[in-house]
């Protein structure tokens, strides 16, 4: 009965998946800004068109700018002049406020094509000179993906990082509490970055944890107690559509994509166990990647697709490790303290990022791979799932605040920071997307 | 020597005493939960259980006179009783990052082993978990290797292994919501349900 030797079938999961309406949008709250933020000023846009703009376009992009805490964005009421067209700019004014940069505006509705045009230019104001300007456009339901884009344009004139404000983040919601054993829902959910426009991928009684993107972003690998043990699905994200990838006797857990989609990384028990191995989503053929009577877990591919790093309790406690693909000779990585998990590489390759417990408290840390230094990111009792934005520059997490679970983002310099609660419920479990155009 | 082995003597006693101390006021919170697990109708399965060591026992007392197999019957009734008291006791205990089955688990434990050996048709699922401190896989992982040295145990003490499933919900379901360590210690268990 257990030996269905990851039965792909396609569930229709109507019971599952509900109308993908949002329910549960996170706020944001901006908790701690960096004192080396970039002032900039963004005018309002000028509306062109009769009717009102449904969505606020430059708040959208100044409320991106702003969390990343590389930005301080003017606050309207301090602007002296509000142009929409570059012969409208005066630099002496935009210098008398000590703004390094200008983003003007415009927004058109065209009855005819019922799109909105977006126009919009950056400009210097030290140097005096217009750095980027474009024309976009789009229906109503992508005006916010019109904000982010430019959101984007602007981060990567100015800093010369890609922007990675129209990503999406991928958590688990929990409503009621086990603990009370009062009628308990689970949702797998996906919002914009910036916590909005949320929905519900998965409902259910039982717990999903350990959401993970797959390279292309299209869909999402996770594990779902829905059958009363825990199992691994992917989920397409556009469709629903879902497949049981893995349901083994004992643990099915950890999914983690290989870089080329072409692999599952995962936890299984089936020979006695926690142990990693590799699953073939084509072939569906298996490759066992660690032999220990130890824990094996939470494995994790470096980019280049030649390593995985894995929690081991080998040593006695949970420790960091770190194997090629080839030889799966394993080598400790941690050594500060008695408990390090779940580690994460970033997009460089040059870092990774992990739970690591240092007086009782369960914080985010960082390790460069190259110098071997580790940096403590968090200072909140019960911080998990670290995970990176695909620009490096952000890092999502999970953490306690009061007795509930919520979201929350810190610069990888840990200068700057916010949280992304829930109106109601427990957030965890968030995954960053990667870049998703 | 000869006054260390005294004092050693002495000490053992000492701890004896208060092992059976500890043993006799176990029995008698049990007997309670029992009392109360009979009122509740939820001891009728162990019952049944008695009914079929009764078999047994019937045999061995042909030889004896009436009085004692009176006798040998109600101690036995008192230790059966004792038994299903004892395995009124399903929840077992663990340390931080540990796995390995408590000293004070093993008697109740020893209770359901010995009834899981007579009652080979019955089947119970070994459910572990951890407390909420860690990572959601490790931990799903550690309740796992819990739910798995309660299964040793009770297979080297005449348990089938087929009678035996072990599930792990990591720290997903906790008994009790708070966030200190008396809540955690509550929540680092394996679990023994009767199918």
């Amino acid at each position: 009965m257990q030996k269905n030797i990851v039965l792909t079938y396609i569930l229709s999961a109507v019971l599952l998946l509900t109308s993908r309406v949002s329910i549960a949008e996170l706020m944001i709250e901006i908790t701690q800004g960096s004192d080396s933020a970039v002032p900039i000023a963004i005018v309002p846009f000028t509306n062109k068109s009769a009717g009102a703009i449904p969505e606020n376009i430059n708040k959208i992009i100044s409320g991106d700018l702003q969390r990343s805490g590389e930005f301080e964005p003017l606050p309207t009421n301090r602007m002296l002049s509000l142009p929409s067209s570059a012969k409208a700019v005066y630099y002496r004014d935009w210098r008398l406020l000590k703004q390094n940069y200008l983003l003007i505006g415009s927004v058109e509705y065209s009855k005819y094509t019922k799109s909105y045009k977006i126009q919009y230019e950056l400009f210097d104001v030290n140097q005096q000179q217009r750095i980027i300007g474009e024309e976009v456009s789009g229906g109503e339901k992508s005006l916010r993906d019109l904000a982010h884009h430019i959101s984007d344009a602007v981060y990567e004139a100015v800093t010369g990082v890609r922007g990675a404000f129209s990503t999406k983040i991928a958590y688990i919601t929990l409503q009621g509490s086990p603990a009370a054993k009062a009628k308990l829902e689970y949702r797998l959910q996906v919002a914009d970055a910036d916590g909005r426009r949320s929905f519900t991928l998965l409902k259910t009684s039982e717990p999903i944890i350990s959401p993970s993107w797959s390279p292309d972003g299209k869909k999402l690998a996770y594990v779902s107690f829905e059958s009363g043990r825990p199992a691994i699905y992917t989920q397409v994200i556009k469709s629903g559509r879902r497949t049981l990838v893995s349901s083994f006797k004992g643990l099915n857990g950890a999914p983690a994509w290989s870089p080329d989609g072409k692999k599952l990384a995962l936890t299984l028990s089936k020979d006695g166990n926690a142990e990693i191995y590799r699953l073939d989503l084509a072939t569906k053929k298996l490759e066992r990647y660690t032999r220990h009577y130890g824990i094996d877990t939470e494995a994790s591919w470096s980019p280049d697709g030649h390593s995985v790093v894995f929690t081991s309790d080998r040593s006695g406690s949970p420790q960091v490790y770190r194997m090629n693909i080839y030889d799966l000779e394993p080598e400790r990585l941690t050594f500060e303290g008695r408990y390090n998990a779940r580690p994460r590489f970033s997009e460089d390759g040059d870092s990774l990022f992990f739970v690591h417990q240092s007086n009782g408290s369960f914080n985010i840390a960082t390790m460069n791979l190259k110098t071997g230094n580790q940096i403590t990111l968090t200072e909140t009792p019960l911080d998990e799932s670290p995970s990176l934005a695909p620009n490096d520059r952000m890092l999502i997490y999970s953490t306690q605040r009061g007795r509930k679970g919520v979201l929350a983002v810190v610069s990888v310099d840990g200068r700057s920071k916010y949280f992304l609660p829930s109106a109601f419920g427990d957030v965890r479990e968030p995954a960053w997307s990667p870049f998703l155009r | 020597m000869k006054a260390i082995s005294t004092k050693n003597a002495l000490a053992l006693i000492f701890s004896a005493s208060i092992l059976a101390g500890c043993a006799s006021t176990d029995t008698t919170e049990d007997a309670d939960t029992n009392a109360n697990a009979d009122a509740n109708g939820v001891a009728v399965t162990d019952q049944a259980g008695g009914a079929e060591a009764y078999g047994q026992g019937d045999g061995a007392n042909v030889a004896a006179s009436e009085l004692e197999a009176q006798k040998a019957e109600a101690k036995r009734l008192a230790k059966e009783k004792e038994a299903g008291a004892l395995r009124e006791i399903r929840t077992f205990y663990f340390d931080f990052d540990k796995s390995s089955v408590k000293p004070e688990s093993r008697t109740v434990l020893m209770a359901h082993a010995a009834f899981l050996a007579a009652n080979p048709n019955v089947n119970v699922t070994l459910e572990g978990h951890s407390d909420e401190r860690g990572t959601k896989e490790y931990n799903l992982a550690l309740g796992e290797r819990r739910g798995q040295s309660v299964e040793r145990f009770l297979v080297v003490n005449g348990v089938a292994r087929t009678q035996l499933e072990v599930v792990s919900f990591g720290e997903e379901k906790p008994a009790t919501a708070g966030h200190d360590e008396s809540s955690w210690a509550k929540n680092r268990r394996v679990m023994i349900q009767y199918k």
